[in-house]
């Protein structure tokens, strides 16, 4: 974000700028000033200072969020039973007491370090810096960092993460998504996780849910998962595995990318630039959607065509644009 | 929940360009929020008052523009209001559609006492 160069200066916000440059007088010849910096613009500084720290131990970063009980930590130690073997992953749990999923990761045979938020709703890109500094990235090929369980607060911070993964699980009804917009509009994808109650919960329509996802205008692939029972998380694993794939291939040719919804100031620098079709940063890639909508739909069609979002998401941003 | 967050970090800001402006008292601050920020303007007012205190804002007035959700189809082209929760292009119905203003979490403006300088002439 910058606020000298007038980069941030959008039809939205043009007539906020006086005729009479930076420094204007009020009527009653107080000094305005014109700033339009995001209110996050420090945390968002952080948040790039992570993702290059992160790019340059070559690791995969996601952002897991959820509600409180969605299963953000079951799905972690099913996806470290499942590639634990082939991927060294590292996690970083956030809560606001205890230290109980940082030990259950542990006992996976996984480095996690614990963020104890005491009464913060959300992890933010300092506390995240911090845990870094007792986490060896060398060596790790993903880092999941587990936010705190809250459909609301975690989306309106960056911390320095790549992709954004929302969790929605069968109990907590299928309109979450119309429910909280901010949340599920910030996800790269959603997993639809407890699918194994779906048998007792047939109020739960999965296609409804995507339905209310895609009324955001999100492309972000959906996929049904479930940690028990054999083969029930495939699509999930299929992603990971391309995400690493496609972002080792980003940094060998020197980019990076960021979440799918881009916080305010480097949307407003994109907007500057000229790429304008990455504003709102719909960073996905036709081949990884299809390849988890073929795992994870039961056989349901629905109509949307997503080519008008798809991209090459590399072009998102540099860390520190 | 986090507009408290939020507010420090303003007041950070806010603090940084009242020292370089050299101003002795912040009189008016204008953020611009939109839905889609994650963030309540009626929040931030409540939690703008315990932020400030002790600092060169706390007589501030705290003026929240809230802006518009609008959508820009890809599809059709035409650009178009929008619901929070439903970003679709209210000409064609598509879903394809780019967020243009919604979810603005912005420092817009700060009106600020500044004394007049007094410096000797070279």
């Amino acid at each position: 974000m910058c606020d000298t160069c007038g980069c941030n200066i959008t039809p939205g916000n043009a007539h906020l700028v006086r005729a009479d440059g930076k420094l204007g007088r009020t009527e009653d010849g107080r000094a305005a000033v014109t700033v339009l910096t995001g209110l996050l613009a420090e945390n968002d500084h952080q948040a790039a200072h992570n993702r290059e720290h992160f790019d340059h131990h070559g690791v995969l970063a996601l952002n897991l969020m959820s509600s409180p009980g969605a299963g953000k930590t079951s799905l972690l130690e099913a996806t470290i039973d499942a590639l634990g073997s082939q991927l060294r992953i590292a996690v970083i749990e956030g809560d606001l007491e205890t230290e109980n999923d940082a030990v259950r990761i542990r006992a996976k045979g996984v480095p996690a370090i614990q963020i104890a938020t005491g009464s913060a709703c959300h992890l933010d890109a300092h506390m995240v810096h911090d845990a870094l500094h007792h986490l060896d990235l060398s060596g790790i090929d993903i880092l999941f960092i587990e936010n705190v369980g809250n459909l609301v607060c975690p989306a309106s911070f960056d911390l320095g993460q790549h992709r954004n993964v929302t969790l929605l699980s069968v109990p907590e009804g299928d309109d979450k998504p119309a429910k909280y917009p901010v949340m599920f509009r910030a996800a790269d994808l959603v997993l639809c996780t407890k699918a194994d109650l779906l048998s007792v919960l047939p109020e739960f329509v999965p296609d409804r849910a995507e339905h209310y996802l895609r009324d955001l205008a999100t492309a972000a692939p959906f996929a049904v998962v479930s940690t028990r029972g054999a083969g029930q998380l495939e699509p999930w694993l299929h992603w990971l595995q391309d995400e690493l794939t496609a972002q080792r291939a980003r940094l060998e040719q020197g980019r990076t990318l960021r979440p799918a919804i881009a916080p305010d100031g480097s949307r407003l620098h994109a907007a500057a630039g000229t790429a304008t079709e990455s504003v709102s940063g719909h960073g996905h890639t036709h081949h990884h959607h299809d390849h988890v909508r073929d795992h994870a739909h039961h056989g349901h069609a629905h109509q949307h065509g997503h080519d008008g979002l798809d991209q090459d998401s590399g072009h998102l941003g540099s860390p520190g644009a | 929940m986090h507009e408290l967050s939020i507010c420090q970090a303003l007041l950070d800001q806010v603090e940084g360009i009242a020292r370089n402006h050299g101003a002795t008292r912040v009189e008016r601050i204008l953020l611009k929020v939109g839905p889609l920020s994650g963030v309540e303007p009626v929040l931030i007012q409540h939690a703008y008052t315990l932020a400030a205190a002790g600092t060169i804002a706390e007589t501030a007035e705290l003026v929240i523009e809230t802006a518009e959700v609008r959508v820009h189809c890809t599809v059709c082209g035409v650009e178009s209001p929008a619901a929070p929760n439903r970003l679709l292009c209210a000409a064609c119905g598509s879903f394809q559609t780019r967020l243009v203003s919604g979810d603005e979490l912005l420092l817009a403006q700060l009106e600020m006492t500044i004394p007049d300088r007094t410096e000797p002439a070279s």
